[in-house]
């Protein structure tokens, strides 16, 4: 990997225009600036968190059991959270050079997503609120004495505070591709999908908003029913709530906004690796039609958290297997194979972004088939909730969506001259083969049936977690060195 | 079985990914045609998409006979009554003959938990979440004598990780 510099940035044409329309307004750039700011200092920080853990089941240090499942909680509805922020930041910083998006709007989000993790992590640590990111219910509320009444409701009233955040900033998405493309169907690209509409469809980051536009109003919609149910129950332990539909609306929620991080965030390498290849992405109809395809199975395959829960009706099992099959079609045969020929002999410089950018697409794609495969019913069954569960979802979170967010900062440094060093390429060795080998003891641990969330092992678990926890530290490193090389030059990209 | 099925499946394709994505990585220095590249990127998406549906439609198929849901048919021998507590397992009866269906009838009196039965290596042989206000039964056929332990497969609190009990599986007479 060789230093590149702003430079070496070509600009992508179609019939001899630019692929962009405009600049990202300047308001904006600053507040983009300060999403990927915190996005950076907070990932730092819950990654700090995920190595503890894992120490501490590697018996290398020892954390109480209490406060091993606060940190399991902060770990997990904060990655989900930053997740979720970073990946605001990147859709809004280019799809705002397509149409006119509020910065007052992206500016309450942010207002609500820090008074709501202010609220999320006075309830975990100092409630005690331990309830894992998936607040089961009707967990919240039946702590053995663990936590109060009080960290229950700052915990949850703390997590729809930051959804309604993100509700506003889907609304104005929303609006804004309405006025400018009519519809929500025609900004998917429908009439050039499915019709014979001879017009240019909307570029690729206008048809992937519009998706996480249309899927993520109900998603977050239906995660804040669960939470006022939730918060009711605590106060009112008479009020109860159907478990199995309890689970059904976290699920479809968490699912859907999970995976929206990801949308959000792959936004960046259909802008930004163009511009080091000099081969536009272009919104080709199998491109539009795995899109729309993605929109709807996002929305209709999270039974397959439900597998093991055999009371949820049979043809949701049954769908939830089929569907997380036919899922890994847009990831693998459009997006992986648009990004390997987008890549391939384009006679670019390779560097710390395009590099992050083109990582990411491959933690997708490779993430994708344990994922797969525990979609399968019948591996499920012995699979479920052990540790195979987090290997697949660290591959593609930690070397998908996180890798694109860091791609994404490295691009934004670009900006401000800044070249990429000996440091740097040795913190993209170091997270890249670190993620690898870091997901693969878990995926090797799931196959050992080690249980996922416990926060103490049995000793033949242990070495597995040693070996994890050294890839965890070699990951951290990497990612911190990214943290600070970003934090340096926040300012600057924000001017 | 599963499991080895689960772990060379996905060192297999994932590392088949990871060469590719190697091998076009190092080509991206040098330089060819983005029309003939174009060309055989959209040949590649198509042969990748129905190679991938020519290999997942049997799959899915065969495998969605292998589903743990109980049916009607077979008649149990015995029936286990198991319930989640925080943070400790009740079982009605805990002791099965190896060779005859057993039916384990999992519920829980107030959080979700996660029935996972180990074998003596340690190994996860089946699993079911103990639901409030469900019973989820699993029907199972103990083929190996031998003490089975239980574990809790979803987290319930601070004591998850100390729900442990067992049931031991007699040589069938």
């Amino acid at each position: 990997m060789t230093s590149t510099s702003a430079s070496d940035v070509r600009t992508p044409v179609i019939g001899g225009q630019t692929v962009y329309t405009g600049i990202t307004p300047a308001r904006g750039r600053g507040l983009v600036a300060a999403y990927l700011g915190i996005t950076a200092l907070v990932l730092a920080l819950l990654m700090v968190f995920g190595l503890l853990m894992k120490a501490s089941q590697a018996g290398v240090i020892t954390i109480p059991a209490n406060r091993f499942y606060q940190l399991l909680t902060a770990h997990g509805i904060g990655m989900v959270a930053i997740s979720g922020l970073g990946g605001a930041g990147v859709m809004w910083y280019f799809l705002s050079r397509y149409v006119e998006l509020s910065p007052a709007i992206l500016f309450a989000n942010l207002v609500c997503f820090l008074v709501g993790v202010v609220l999320v992590l006075g309830g975990i640590f100092l409630g005690g609120f331990a309830a894992a990111w998936t607040f089961l219910f009707p967990l919240p509320a039946h702590s053995q004495g663990v936590w109060g009444t009080g960290a229950t409701a700052s915990y949850l009233v703390g997590v729809l505070l930051v959804g309604v955040g993100f509700l506003l900033l889907f609304l104005d998405t929303g609006r804004a591709i309405i006025r400018k493309y009519g519809s929500l169907s025609k900004a998917l690209g429908w009439p050039q999908a499915f019709g014979s509409s001879g017009e240019q469809a909307p570029p690729p980051t206008v048809v992937a908003s519009t998706v996480v536009t249309i899927i993520n109003i109900p998603a977050i919609a239906v995660g804040a029913v669960i939470l006022t149910m939730s918060l009711v129950n605590a106060y009112a332990p008479g009020f109860q709530v159907n478990a199995l539909l309890a689970k059904n609306l976290i699920y479809f929620f968490g699912h859907i906004f999970i995976n929206s991080t990801i949308y959000m965030a792959v936004i960046g390498v259909y802008e930004i690796l163009p511009t080091f290849t000099g081969r536009p992405w272009k919104s080709s109809k199998p491109f539009l039609i795995a899109w729309t395809a993605t929109m709807l199975m996002v929305m209709a395959v999270y039974p397959h958290h439900l597998f093991m829960d055999y009371a949820n009706p049979g043809w949701a099992h049954v769908l939830g297997q089929i569907l997380s099959y036919a899922s890994s079609l847009p990831v693998l045969a459009v997006t992986a194979i648009a990004t390997l020929g987008n890549v391939y002999r384009s006679g670019m410089k390779w560097n710390i972004t395009a590099g992050l950018l083109f990582a990411s697409i491959m933690g997708w794609s490779v993430g994708v088939v344990p994922a797969v495969i525990d979609g399968t019913i019948a591996i499920n069954r012995v699979m479920h909730n052990t540790l195979w569960v987090p290997g697949h979802f660290h591959t593609y979170l930690l070397l998908g969506v996180v890798a694109m967010l860091f791609g994404f900062m490295y691009f934004l440094g670009l900006s401000t001259g800044a070249t990429d060093s000996a440091l740097d390429r040795a913190a993209f060795w170091m997270y890249v083969v670190g993620t690898l080998a870091f997901a693969s003891a878990f995926l090797a641990a799931g196959a050992m049936s080690v249980p996922r969330r416990w926060a103490v092992h049995l000793d033949p678990w242990t070495s597995l977690d040693r070996i994890g926890a050294f890839f965890a530290l070699v990951v951290v490193v990497g990612a911190v060195v990214f943290v600070l090389k970003f934090l340096r030059r926040v300012r600057a990209v924000g001017a | 079985m599963e499991q080895t099925i689960a772990v060379l499946a996905s060192a297999i394709l994932g590392t088949i990914l990871l060469l590719i994505f190697a091998g076009v990585a190092r080509s991206a220095q040098s330089s060819a045609s983005a029309e003939d590249v174009a060309n055989a990127t959209g040949r590649w998406r198509r042969t990748t998409f129905w190679s991938l549906v020519l290999l997942f439609v049997p799959i899915i198929g065969y495998s969605l006979t292998r589903t743990p849901y109980a049916s009607g048919s077979a008649s149990p021998v015995v029936v286990v009554e198991a319930t989640g507590h925080q943070w400790a397992w009740t079982l009605a009866h805990d002791t099965v003959p190896a060779g005859q269906p057993v039916e384990i009838r999992v519920t829980t009196a107030d959080v979700n938990h996660g029935f996972g039965l180990y074998d003596a290596n340690n190994r996860l042989v089946t699993q079911t979440q103990a639901m409030p206000g469900f019973t989820n039964v699993i029907r199972h056929v103990f083929t190996t004598p031998g003490t089975y332990r239980v574990l809790c497969l979803e987290y319930c609190g601070l004591g998850h990780h100390t729900m442990f009990s067992q049931i031991v599986v007699t040589a069938a007479k």
